[in-house]
């Protein structure tokens, strides 16, 4: 159904650090690895060796610079996948029911099979998180790994989506937004976290944790550089003439 | 926006279709026998063509059905129930009129508003994504329904009706384009709230997330020369109203008429690939593009 669920009791979603990500990509490989051999039709590429590729991605990580008003320019690594959105519009504008938000645990998902590949909530979603897949022709989107994280069949600690388990750098957190006590809402509450473009009202449940303020750089840069005064100075006497009539030569 | 060319026939002409239909149910032109055949199978063809074209872009066509099972929340599902029930109404309505030589108005005028009904849903399809601030604006269901009734008059051969409802989508038609080229920049999504950055600095995007193109480029970034699109719109103004209102305003002549509604069409058309191709979508932001 494509109605969205008054609430829902749990909200799972994804904390991403935009402080630690260093831009690697490896959630992107290894979204891609898990789902495309998983739940749903395979994450298809055309032209993957040819000269000009593309393909189906669940997640992407953009570069942004961002130049401050005095200072250093800085670089900060944005990875972009399905926010989960509470007021998801790509789920409301669907015709078919294959859109939906699930109320236990507020996982947008797409159920293939009814898709017809309109292409109406990849135009909905404000965020880019959705792409049709060009040789399946359904939509893709991340499932936030629906299929690991309640997968008994895995070991405990890989019960996690698969970009939070392979993150070199720890920038990406996953549980419950819903519940005030989880330790990602915890991060969230401490490190200021926020919504990308708030002003289009889709309140997503994923959030980004802002760069912590970098270091700054006072008039002295180097406390011993005061005793390294240069000792070079104009010549004087007979070296200050010496200097002078050797430049006229 | 991608201009794809099922979406602009598919808008265009069904919009021409039922706003054909809408003034056979009413009765205008009060005609029966072969020539009421006649300005049906127009309209069908108009109607039926444009919907058919629309499912080329589909990528399961065969499941159609399955879009019309969300009607309570879906403007797509719901153009689809309002199209199915005017042709259905108009059909038997057509029946009538053709062959029994009976005009039952009520459900003619029935057949009418759905046919209006229709376009107004397909307008909506449109009208409700807050991602593209050009569409996401009310003189969007306002264009296309005048453009369906001026088209629609013209078809019918109403001349007296259709050179005031000209004039009307003429109105608006450049009320959109002015309202519409404000559209982003009043809906204020910026690279700075779509990162959340803004507050540290100026936000640049620096590198995209891959070297090659991806479908959200191919789908939602296209860009139109400003020069271009300028001459497109004189060109489409010229084609969609100017000159039929010449060709109306002149003494009666079937091909007078006939190159009306040619022209009236192109220009339509034109005016719908500037709708799609002028279409900025929001996540164009963070590809550094619009
Ligand atoms: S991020 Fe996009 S695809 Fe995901 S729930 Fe929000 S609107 Fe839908
Ligand atoms: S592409 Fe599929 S999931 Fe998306 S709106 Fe169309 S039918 Fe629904
Ligand atoms: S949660 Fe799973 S599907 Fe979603 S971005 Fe991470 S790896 Fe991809």
């Amino acid at each position: 159904m494509t109605q969205l669920p008054q609430s829902t009791e749990r909200k799972m979603g994804l904390v991403i650090d935009l402080d630690t990500c260093v831009g690697c990509h490896a959630c992107v490989i290894s979204c891609k690895g898990w789902n495309t051999e998983n739940y749903g039709a395979p994450l298809s590429d055309q032209d993957a060796y040819g000269a000009n590729p593309s393909g189906t991605f669940l997640n992407r990580v953009h570069s942004y610079e961002v130049q401050p008003a005095e200072g250093a320019a800085q670089l900060i690594h944005f990875p972009k996948s399905c926010l989960h959105c509470e007021d998801a519009p790509c789920v409301t504008v669907c015709p078919t029911g294959a859109s939906y938000k699930r109320v236990e645990d507020g996982i947008v998902l797409v159920n293939e099979s009814d898709c017809i590949g309109c292409g109406l909530c990849a135009w909905a979603c404000p965020y880019g998180a959705r792409e049709l897949d060009a040789a399946a022709g359904v939509m893709k989107k991340c499932t936030l790994c629906v299929d690991r994280i309640y997968n008994d069949n895995l070991p405990e600690e890989d019960r996690v989506p698969a970009c939070v388990r392979t993150c070199p750098a720890g920038a990406r957190h996953f549980g419950d937004l819903g519940d005030p006590d989880s330790a990602v809402s915890q991060l969230v509450a401490e490190r200021g976290g926020m919504d990308l473009m708030p002003e289009l009202g889709t309140k997503p449940v994923n959030k980004y944790l802002p760069p912590r303020p970098k270091d700054t750089i006072e008039d002295q840069i180097d406390i011993l550089a005061p005793l390294l005064a240069p000792v070079a100075e104009e010549p004087k006497g007979f070296l200050g003439w010496l200097d002078k009539a050797l430049e006229k030569l | 926006m991608h201009p794809a060319p099922s979406v602009i026939v598919f808008t265009t002409l069904s919009g021409l279709g039922f706003g054909l239909m809408f003034f056979l149910g009413l009765g205008l032109p009060d005609v029966s026998g072969w020539v009421a055949f006649v300005f049906f199978a127009v309209a069908y063809a108009l109607a039926v063509g444009g919907l058919l074209a629309s499912t080329f872009h589909l990528g399961h066509p065969e499941r159609a059905l399955k879009a019309f099972t969300q009607w309570k929340t879906s403007w797509l599902s719901r153009e689809g129930w309002c199209a199915v029930l005017a042709l259905m109404v108009t059909g038997l309505y057509a029946i009538g009129v053709i062959f029994l030589g009976q005009r039952w108005a009520g459900l003619g005028l029935l057949g009418s508003l759905l046919s209006l009904a229709t376009v107004f849903t397909t307008s909506m399809i449109y009208t409700q994504l807050k991602t593209i601030p050009r569409w996401n604006m009310k003189l969007t269901p306002a264009m296309f329904l005048s453009f369906s009734l001026a088209g629609g008059a013209l078809l019918a051969g109403q001349t007296t009706l259709a050179i005031p409802l000209l004039l009307i989508a003429a109105l608006v038609q450049i009320l959109y384009w002015r309202q519409g080229d404000q559209a982003f920049a009043n809906a204020g999504t910026t690279l700075a709230t779509a990162t959340g950055l803004g507050d540290r600095g100026t936000v640049r995007a620096f590198e995209p997330p891959h070297t090659g193109t991806n479908y959200l480029l191919r789908e939602f970034v296209h860009v139109v020369g400003r020069k271009h699109a300028e001459k497109l719109r004189v060109i489409s103004f010229g084609l969609a109203f100017v000159l039929p209102v010449l060709l109306l305003v002149l003494p009666f002549n079937h091909l007078f008429a006939a190159l009306a509604v040619l022209s009236h069409l192109a220009g339509v058309a034109v005016s719908r690939w500037l709708f799609f191709a002028q279409a900025e979508h929001v996540v164009g932001l963070y590809y550094g593009k619009r």
